[in-house]
């Protein structure tokens, strides 16, 4: 089978590898470009652990083909942080202490910062239906919403 | 949120009960921490695995030689590779993760196969032929235990009976707990109530689903990367069942994304490593959601029956409960401990509880926080709350009535020394949620939960390097934020900043054995071992202040980070520092390095109450959770925010489970639900804020009074949850989940009736 060649945006970086048919765009961030941020935790779409952005756009980046990237910018959790400073959501859960095990938190970052984008002052009911997509089986989402909510405080402050 | 001291220990702390960041943090906003799947290695391949999907069946013939013949493929391995090991804790654990005359669930390991790429992985599967004589099976507990039913095992006789049963049984065992005398007890009532219960089998919902990296050669030697919660016992198991000496299996224990008991034994690490044998290759095997599902543990679904007794004025006489757990196709189900923990709330004078372990056509469970005891606690707390209703009394004053202090003799043998339970229910008699207003359909339910915390076998090394700071090993994987803890008690007891102390979790080859982190058990027993191998480390750098002055050692005392003369008569010597001893380490007797191990003992039990306020709608039959309150004896809260995190996260499993989340089997066998848009776990968008109170009853058998935290609050939550929705209906829910179309027939029956 031959494989697709494909020119696309990462974070701001210019990328290009080639895959699979039908080789997911999480797929080809795992394992080709070693962007282990995004996580797998279905692979159909109900986790949000594979959150990314396509062109500014909230997706799912396991149900998305690698060779629909072509031409694409793509967000994901590594591009959060401005080199060594970190975006106020990152900030925020920490100083909430709104993770526990950790594997939710790439997704629920990437997709919370699409909220914000979008909504800069939502209500805590927003917050939790922009962030239902988002599975976390740890937290209870308490100390998630709280980070959250606190983050658009502060950046509406900035 | 708030943390109230009940009772103030002897010591005051410096850095315990503070809430800095977590030393794993930065790792987990950014993307970098490495979880199970997020590690590679050269030359690396990907093995997959090929289940059943038929719940009971012969496995008449395995033919591989289509597989084999395709390019990349390296390896596959069956039943024919692993040998029945002699050690009976392992025949169970290798019949399961790959099936050898029989497939026993949806889902059982048949082979597995490791190729150069997962797409050819996938092909070489298809490829696999299995002929299968299928059998009848049976998934439901109270049908598995009926005469007649499918046979799993053959010559299961059923332990624990007053006879030796003669015939064969997909009961396990009969366990029994209780003291005094039942039938006059219930003599003595003046109302007794009897019901039934049932609650459906749910999954632990870790979102990393299982994945490891095995990397072994031929001469023995291996190395295993895993998501575990246990990397010790992962490799105990993996040298026993693929005959290699423990010493040569170094495993390494990954970034954790979640277990709950879940990642307490093993299910793809030993075909890994037996595919990597085979090879000669590193094999990476990670789950999909779907294997999740089928071939991993949920817990047990059970079907209870519970009575109590007791007089007009509130005192219980007697108490009962028979316990039937189902806990897939192998003996283990946690029916002891459901039967140990049901009445563990109460001072009861006559109680029995009898539990059954039974077997089915389904996957093995697996431990899930507090195993066996939010059910029991579900029927139990359900007949308590109608009593209380029954004799005109509050729910929370008939419980404090009755409630088990220290002294009293708990229904499961030992006899209680200071714990919570009381102070819980005052509090939450107190709390402004009990007193808020209701509006139409809602309702309030109230319930109680107990949880043993396990310690058990621990080893902790603490090394003091060159510039004074610590590196602590820990050999406990961090589910929760225990680093955090771990860190902050070798601060406290060093005197010494927070950030002066790295924690890590130390692969196998670097400590002695671990316990699995499991049974709330970590904070509690590694937090112990920091502490004494704190201690050890500062009797060696007083011992080498001492050696610099010329000076006894027991002439030297440590305070707040430094040796000083331990009064006048010692001398007058200025302190020295930590990054001060360390320095001159070398001219003193080399490096210094505190140590310590234990099979500990002396975990505190502990208890919570919850109140959970909920709203049916008499339409549909949907439940909606409008405000929920978590009020807990912490013993000692090291870090209160991850006490409240796992407060608030306990609560939240249980309102999946109570109204939500099932394990649904089809006339087929086979589960039709296996994944997360199916069987559905609690949204943020489903929830409101859960508020946490975090009381403190120091445990006598910790330095700090430290309990356990973690799995307490999932036992009252399915209760909790169930007499607040009872309340609202106007009619007893006796079945979990609690989902629409139950409800709604439970209104119906109720209204015609």
């Amino acid at each position: 089978m031959s494989q697709i060649h494909v020119s696309t945006t990462i974070n701001g970086d210019q990328a290009e590898f080639l895959c699979d048919a039908d080789e997911t765009l999480l797929d080809v961030l795992r394992d080709r470009l070693g962007l282990t941020g995004s996580k797998e935790g279905c692979g159909t779409g109900d986790c949000g652990a594979c959150s990314v952005t396509v062109d500014g756009r909230l997706v799912c980046s396991c149900l998305m083909l690698g060779a629909e990237a072509e031409g694409r910018e793509i967000g994901t959790i590594e591009g959060l942080a401005n080199g060594d400073e970190l975006h106020p959501l990152q900030t925020k859960f920490l100083e909430h202490a709104a993770l526990q095990c950790g594997i939710c938190t790439p997704g629920f970052l990437v997709a919370a910062k699409s909220l914000l984008e979008h909504n800069p002052k939502p209500t805590e009911t927003e917050v939790r239906y922009w962030l239902a997509g988002n599975l976390c089986r740890c937290t209870g989402y308490d100390k998630i919403v709280r980070a959250v909510m606190d983050a658009a405080k502060e950046m509406r402050k900035a | 949120m708030s943390l109230q001291t009940e009772t103030e220990t002897k010591r005051s702390f410096n850095q315990i009960g503070t809430r800095p960041v977590r030393p794993d943090g930065i790792d987990k906003v950014t993307g970098r921490a490495r979880f199970g799947a997020d590690m590679e290695m050269p030359g690396m391949l990907h093995g997959l695995v090929l289940r059943s999907p038929h719940p009971h069946a012969k496995v008449k013939s395995i033919d591989i030689s289509r597989a084999a013949k395709l390019a990349g493929v390296k390896a596959i391995v069956t039943r024919d590779d692993f040998k029945m090991p002699k050690d009976k804790d392992l025949v169970d654990i290798c019949a399961n993760i790959m099936a050898r005359d029989k497939v026993l669930y949806d889902g059982h390991a048949v082979a597995a196969v490791a190729a150069t790429t997962k797409a050819i992985a996938r092909e070489a599967l298809k490829r696999i032929k299995v002929e299968y004589e299928i059998l009848p099976h049976v998934t439901d507990v109270d049908e598995a235990m009926k005469p007649g039913a499918p046979i799993l095992h053959k010559g299961m006789r059923t332990g624990g009976m007053d006879t030796k049963p003669r015939k064969d049984s997909n009961v396990v065992k009969r366990y029994k707990f209780g003291h005094g005398d039942v039938e006059k007890g219930f003599k003595q009532a003046d109302i007794v109530i009897e019901r039934s219960f049932k609650t459906a089998a749910t999954h632990q919902g870790y979102i990393e689903p299982h994945a490891c990296l095995a990397s072994i050669g031929p001469d023995g030697q291996g190395d295993l990367w895993v998501c575990t919660q246990g990397h010790y016992m992962v490799r105990n198991v993996c040298a026993g069942l693929l005959g290699l000496d423990v010493s040569q299996l170094r495993v390494t224990a990954s970034e954790i994304g979640g277990g709950f008991g879940g990642k307490t034994t093993v299910f793809i690490e030993p075909l890994a490593l037996a595919l990597s044998r085979k090879a000669n290759r590193p094999v990476k095997m990670v789950m999909s959601r779907d294997e999740v599902f089928r071939a991993t543990g949920p817990t047990s679904s059970t079907s209870m029956d519970v009575k109590i007794g007791a007089t007009k004025d509130g005192r219980i006489t007697a108490a009962h409960a028979e316990l039937r757990f189902q806990g897939g196709a192998f003996a283990g189900s946690p029916v002891s401990m459901g039967a140990m923990t049901a009445f563990a709330c109460y001072d009861l004078k006559n109680v029995q509880s009898i539990g059954y372990d039974v077997v089915t056509n389904r996957p093995k469970q697996a431990a899930y926080r507090a195993p066996g005891a939010p059910m029991a606690a579900f029927a139990v707390e359900s007949v308590i709350d109608e009593l209380a209703s029954k004799l005109g009394m509050d729910g929370l004053e008939f419980r404090i009535l009755n409630a088990a202090g220290e002294g009293t003799k708990s229904s499961y043998g030992p006899t209680f020394g200071p714990i919570g339970l009381k102070t819980t229910l005052e509090k939450a008699k107190s709390h402004a949620h009990n007193k808020a207003k209701l509006g139409k359909n809602q309702g309030r339910g109230i319930a109680c939960g107990f949880w043993f915390n396990f310690a058990g076998n621990t080893c902790v090394s603490l090394n003091l390097q060159l510039d004074g700071t610590i590196a602590l090993s820990v050999g406990t994987p961090d589910i929760g934020g225990s680093r955090a803890s771990m860190s902050l008690m070798a601060a406290e007891e060093l005197g010494v900043p927070y950030d002066k102390v790295r924690t890590i979790v130390a692969d196998t080859a670097s400590l002695g054995y671990n316990d699995v982190t499991d049974g709330s058990r970590t904070t509690f027993a590694a937090g112990l071992a920091t502490i004494e191998a704190a201690r050890d480390a500062i009797g060696k750098m007083c011992g080498r202040a001492a050696k610099v002055w010329g000076i006894p050692a027991d002439a030297v005392k440590w305070e707040n980070g430094y040796a000083k003369p331990a009064g006048p008569n010692a001398g007058a010597f200025k302190p020295m520092s930590m990054a001060e001893i360390a320095a001159i380490a070398h001219k003193t007797g080399g490096p210094i390095a505190g140590h310590y191990e234990i099979n500990a003992d002396g975990a505190g039990v502990s208890f919570a109450t919850h109140i959970v306020d909920s709203e049916v709608d008499p339409e549909t039959g949907r439940v909606t959770i409008l405000r929920y309150t978590v009020l807990q004896d912490a013993g000692k809260a090291i870090h209160p925010d991850y006490v409240e995190g796992q407060y608030q996260g306990g609560a939240v499993q249980g309102i999946g489970w109570a109204i939500n989340e099932e394990y649904i089997y089809g006339e087929d066998g086979r589960l039709q639900n296996a994944g997360f848009l199916d069987y559905r776990i609690p949204v943020a968008s489903d929830l409101p804020m859960i508020d946490t109170v975090i009381l403190e009853i120091p445990n006598p058998g910790h330095p700090y009074g430290v309990r356990g935290v973690g799995e307490t609050s999932i036992v009252p939550p399915l209760a909790a949850i169930a007499n607040s929705v009872s309340n609202a209906a106007g009619v007893r829910l006796t079945e979990l989940p609690m989902s629409p179309p139950k409800v709604l027939k439970a209104i119906g029956e109720h209204n015609r009736a």
